[in-house]
C-alpha cells in the first residue's frame, strides 16, 4: 500500500532521528522511556525486597547470632564503601545535569569518576569478601571460616560463635545473597556505564536529546540506595549504643 | 457472522503476513504482531507437551494400583504437567499472543513502547523452555510444581535447580511482558483514547501487568535463594540448620497466588470483550468491571496465606487470610454478575467465541464458588491436598482461563490471519471441550470431597468409578483442544477471505484491515465514543 508507506514517511520527515517509528514526539518517546525505567526500578525493589523479608524473620528470630555475626564484618571497608558510593551517586547526577545542559567534556568527566567510583567500590568489596572465603584470624591464632566452603560455615574454632553457629550460617547466606547481588547489579552497571560512556565520547548527547544518561543516572541511584539500606542492617547491627 | 461482509471480502494486498518474508524476517522482527504469534506457536508446543504428562496421569490413575508407572516416574509426571502448564502455558497464554497481538491495536499504537524489549522476552521465554525442556532430558523433576523445600533443596535427587532456572528466567520474561504492557497503556494512546474508552480486555491486562511487575521478581529471589540452598548446602529454608521451610511457602506463593490471577484476569479480559460482542450491548457496569480487574490485582497480593492453612501458620494469620480471600470474591462476582446483565435482553449470536464465552461463565462460576469453599478454615482442613482443590484450580485455569483463550483465539482468529474458519467444526469443539472438560474434573470434586488425596499414583479401589470418568474425559478433552489446532491451521492457509470486520463488532481493532497493516492504522486514528457502544440492541441488525 503506498498510500500507507507516504503517510508513514511524512509523519517522519522532519522528526529527530532519534525518535523510533513507532511514537508521535520526542515527548512521548522520552516519557516511555522514563516510566519503563521507573516500573523496572519497581520489579527491582521486590527482587530484593524478598531477600530484605528474608532477614526481617530472621533478625528477630535469631538475633544474637546476628549480632554476633554482624561483628565479624569489617566496618571500616563497609564504612569507606558507603562513602565511594554517596560520593558516585554526587558524580552521577552532576553527569546528568551536565548532559541536560549539553556540555560534553564534562559529562565525560562526571562520568569517569562515577565509573572509577564504582570500581573502587568493588575493589574493596573483593578484599571483604577474600578475607571471608580464606578465612581470618582470630585474636587467639584460631581461624574461623565465614564463606560456605564444604558445605558450612566453619565457625567451629570461635569460641563465641560455635554454640550459635546455625543462626550465625544463616545471617552469612543473607549477607552473600543480599551483598553479591547488589554486586552483580553494579557490575552490570558498570557495563552499561561503559556503553553511555562510548555514546557521550561519540557526542550523541545534546541538550535535547540526553535520555540515556538520565535512565542510567536513575538505575546508579537506585543501587546506592539499596547499600544505604545494606550497610546499616548488616554491618551496624549491634554496634549502638 | 455477517455473511454479506465476507461474501465480498478480499484480502488486504499488503500486511504484516507479507510484507516482509523469510525465517529472518520472523526471528528479527520488532512488530508485535509477529512476537504474538511467535509467543503463539512456542506455547502451544508447551501447552500439548503439558498436555501429553496429563494424559499420561490420566492413563495411570485408571486403575487403583496405577499399573502404568512407578510411584517414582508419577511424581515426574505430574510435577513436569504443573510447570510446564502453570510457568510455560498458562502464564504467557493470553497476555504474550492475545495481548501482544490486540492492546496496541485496540488503543490505536503502532507498536508497543518498547519493540525490542518485546522481542526479548520471546527469546528469554524460549531460553527458559530449553531449561524446562534440559530438566525433562535430565529425567524430570519430582517435587510438584510448588518446588516446597526441604525436599527440593536437600532430598529430591532430581534436577530441581535446572527446572528452577527455567522458572527463574522464565519469569522476567513474564516481567518485560508486563512493564511493556504498562507503559504502552500509560503513553501509547491514540487521541481521545482516555483511560474510560479503553476496551475492558485492556483494562485486564494493565491489571495482570501489575502482578507481572510486582509478584514476578519475588518468585525469582525465591528460586534463586533455593538453589543458593541446594547447590552450596547452606540453610536458608532447611530446618535441619535453622532455616524456615514455611518461609519458602510464604515467599513462593506471595507470587504464585497472585500469579493465578495472571492466569486469569487476562481471560477476564477477553470474556468482556466475547460478551459484548456476542450480545451486541456494552457491558453492564462498564467501570464497575474495570475497576474490579484493579480490585483483583490487589487483594489478590493479600492472600497467598490461604495456601497454608495447615502448614504451621498462626490461627491468627490464617482467619485474616481467610476473611481476604473470601473478599477477593466480590471483585471476582462483580464481573460474574455483569456480563450475565449484559447478556439479558442482548442480542445475542450464538457463534463459536460466544460459546466459549457461556462455558467460562458456568465453569468460572463453579471454580469460584468452591473457591470459596477452600477459604473456609475449617472445610480446608479436611479438603486440603484432596482432589477437590485440584478440580477447583483446574475449573479456574482450564475452564476459565483456556476456555478464554480458546474464545478469544476464535474471536481474534479472522483478524490475525484475515481469514474466516469453518464455523461448524470449530461449534462442534467448543462443545466437545465443554462436555470433556466437565466429565474430567466433575468427579474429581466428589472423589476429592470423599478424601482421595492429590499427588498419589495409586487410590483406594472404590474411587475407581470416578477415576474412570475423569480418564474418559480426559481423552474427550484432548481431543476437543486438537480439533480446533487443525482447523485454525487450515483456515490460516484455505479460509474464506474475512474482512476487516466479521462479526460486526465495535473496537478500533475491527477498523482496521484483517490482517492489519505493519503499523496496524495507516493513519492514527482519533476516537470519539467509548469502545463497546453498541447503542440499543434492536438498532444493530446483524447482517
Amino acid at each position: 500500500m503506498p498510500e500507507a508507506a507516504l503517510t508513514h514517511a511524512d509523519l517522519h520527515a522532519h522528526a529527530s532521528p532519534r525518535q523510533q517509528h513507532h511514537f508521535d514526539t520526542m515527548a512521548q518517546q522520552k516519557e516511555a522511556a522514563t516510566l519503563g525505567m521507573w516500573v523496572f526500578l519497581v520489579t527491582e525493589i521486590m527482587f530484593f525486597g524478598g531477600m530484605f523479608a528474608a532477614y526481617m524473620i530472621y533478625r528477630m528470630w535469631y538475633f544474637p547470632g546476628f549480632a554476633a555475626a554482624s561483628e565479624e564484618l569489617d566496618i571500616t571497608l563497609g564504612g569507606i564503601n558507603t562513602v565511594v558510593l554517596i560520593g558516585s551517586s554526587l558524580t552521577v547526577a552532576l553527569a546528568v545535569h551536565a548532559a541536560q545542559e549539553g556540555k560534553k567534556n564534562q559529562t565525560v568527566a562526571l562520568l569517569i569518576a562515577t565509573g572509577l567510583l564504582g570500581l573502587t567500590f568493588l575493589v574493596i568489596k573483593y578484599f571483604e569478601y577474600k578475607v571471608k572465603i580464606v578465612g581470618h584470624h582470630l585474636p587467639d591464632g584460631t581461624t574461623i571460616t565465614l564463606f560456605p566452603a564444604a558445605g558450612f560455615f566453619d565457625v567451629s574454632q570461635s569460641e563465641h560463635l560455635a554454640p550459635i553457629a546455625s543462626q550465625v550460617r544463616i545471617f552469612m547466606v543473607l549477607y552473600f545473597a543480599l551483598t553479591g547481588m547488589h554486586a552483580l547489579h553494579m557490575i552490570i552497571g558498570i557495563g552499561i556505564l561503559g556503553v553511555i560512556l562510548w555514546m557521550a565520547i561519540k557526542g550523541a548527547f545534546t541538550k535535547e536529546w540526553h535520555v540515556p544518561v538520565e535512565l542510567f543516572g536513575l538505575y546508579w541511584h537506585f543501587v546506592d540506595i539499596v547499600w544505604i539500606f545494606l550497610f546499616p542492617l548488616l554491618y551496624l547491627v549491634h554496634r549502638h549504643g | 457472522m455477517t455473511t454479506s461482509d465476507a461474501a465480498t471480502a478480499v484480502m488486504p494486498a499488503r500486511h504484516y503476513l507479507n510484507e516482509q518474508r523469510g525465517i529472518r524476517s520472523w526471528l528479527l522482527t520488532t512488530d508485535h504482531k509477529r512476537i504474538g504469534l511467535l509467543y503463539l506457536f512456542s506455547i502451544t508446543a508447551f501447552f500439548f507437551l503439558g498436555g501429553f504428562f496429563a494424559l499420561l496421569i490420566r492413563l495411570q490413575l485408571l486403575s487403583p494400583e496405577g499399573a502404568l508407572m512407578t510411584s517414582d516416574v508419577y511424581n515426574r509426571m505430574f510435577t513436569m504437567h504443573g510447570v510446564i502448564m502453570v510457568f510455560f502455558f498458562l502464564i504467557p497464554s493470553i497476555p504474550a499472543t492475545l495481548g501482544n497481538f490486540l492492546i496496541p491495536i485496540m488503543i490505536g499504537a503502532k507498536d508497543l513502547a518498547f519493540p525490542r524489549i518485546n522481542l526479548l522476552s520471546w527469546y528469554i521465554y524460549v531460553l527458559a523452555g530449553l531449561f524446562a525442556l534440559a530438566s525433562l532430558v535430565l529425567g524430570g523433576v519430582d517435587t510438584g510444581w510448588t518446588f516446597y523445600t526441604p525436599f527440593s533443596t536437600s532430598f529430591s535427587n532430581t534436577p530441581v535447580v535446572t527446572a528452577g532456572l527455567g522458572v527463574f528466567i522464565a519469569g522476567f520474561s513474564s516481567i518485560l511482558t508486563g512493564l511493556n504492557f504498562i507503559v504502552t497503556i500509560h503513553r501509547m494512546r491514540a487521541p481521545g483514547m482516555t483511560w474510560f474508552r479503553l476496551p475492558l480486555f485492556v483494562w485486564a491486562h494493565y491489571a495482570t501487568s501489575l502482578i507481572m511487575v510486582l509478584g514476578t521478581p519475588v518468585v525469582a529471589i525465591t528460586v534463586l535463594l533455593l538453589a543458593f540452598e541446594r547447590v552450596l548446602r547452606v540453610g536458608i529454608f532447611d530446618p535441619s540448620i535453622g532455616g524456615d521451610p514455611v518461609l519458602f511457602q510464604h515467599l513462593f506463593w506471595f507470587y504464585s497466588h497472585p500469579a493465578v490471577y495472571i492466569m486469569v484476569l487476562p481471560g477476564m479480559g477477553v470474556m468482556s470483550e466475547l460478551v459484548a460482542s456476542g450480545a451486541r450491548k456494552n457491558v453492564f457496569g462498564y467501570s464497575f468491571v474495570a475497576f474490579s480487574s484493579l480490585a483483583i490485582a490487589i487483594i489478590g497480593f493479600l492472600v497467598w496465606g490461604h495456601h497454608m492453612f495447615v502448614a504451621g501458620q498462626t490461627v491468627y494469620a490464617g482467619l485474616v487470610f481467610s476473611i481476604l480471600t473470601y473478599l477477593v470474591g466480590v471483585p471476582s462476582a462483580v464481573k460474574t454478575f455483569n456480563w450475565t446483565a449484559t447478556l439479558y435482553k442482548g442480542s445475542i449470536s450464538y457463534d463459536t467465541p460466544t460459546l466459549y464465552a457461556f462455558g467460562f461463565l458456568g465453569l468460572f462460576l463453579v471454580g469460584g464458588l468452591t473457591g470459596l469453599f477452600l477459604a473456609a478454615i475449617g472445610l480446608d482442613i479436611h479438603l486440603t491436598d484432596t482432589y477437590f482443590v485440584v478440580a477447583h484450580f483446574h475449573y479456574i485455569m482450564v475452564g476459565g482461563t483456556l476456555m478464554a483463550y480458546l474464545g478469544g483465539l476464535h474471536f481474534w482468529w479472522p483478524k490475525i490471519t484475515g481469514r474466516l474458519y469453518p464455523e461448524g467444526w470449530a461449534k462442534l469443539s467448543a462443545l466437545v471441550v465443554f462436555i470433556g472438560f466437565n466429565l474430567t474434573f466433575f468427579p474429581q470434586f466428589i472423589v476429592g470431597y470423599l478424601g482421595m488425596p492429590r499427588r498419589y499414583a495409586m487410590y483406594p479401589p472404590e474411587f475407581q468409578l470416578f477415576n474412570v470418568m475423569s480418564t474418559a474425559g480426559a481423552s474427550i478433552l484432548g481431543f476437543g483442544y486438537l480439533l480446533p489446532m487443525i482447523y485454525l491451521t487450515w483456515a490460516w492457509f484455505y479460509g474464506k477471505p474475512a474482512g476487516n470486520n466479521p462479526w460486526g463488532s465495535k473496537g478500533l481493532e475491527w477498523e482496521t484491515t484483517s490482517p492489519p497493516p505493519t503499523f496496524n492504522f495507516d493513519r492514527t486514528p482519533v476516537v470519539t465514543e467509548a469502545t463497546h457502544a453498541y447503542g440499543h440492541p434492536e438498532e444493530v441488525k446483524v447482517a
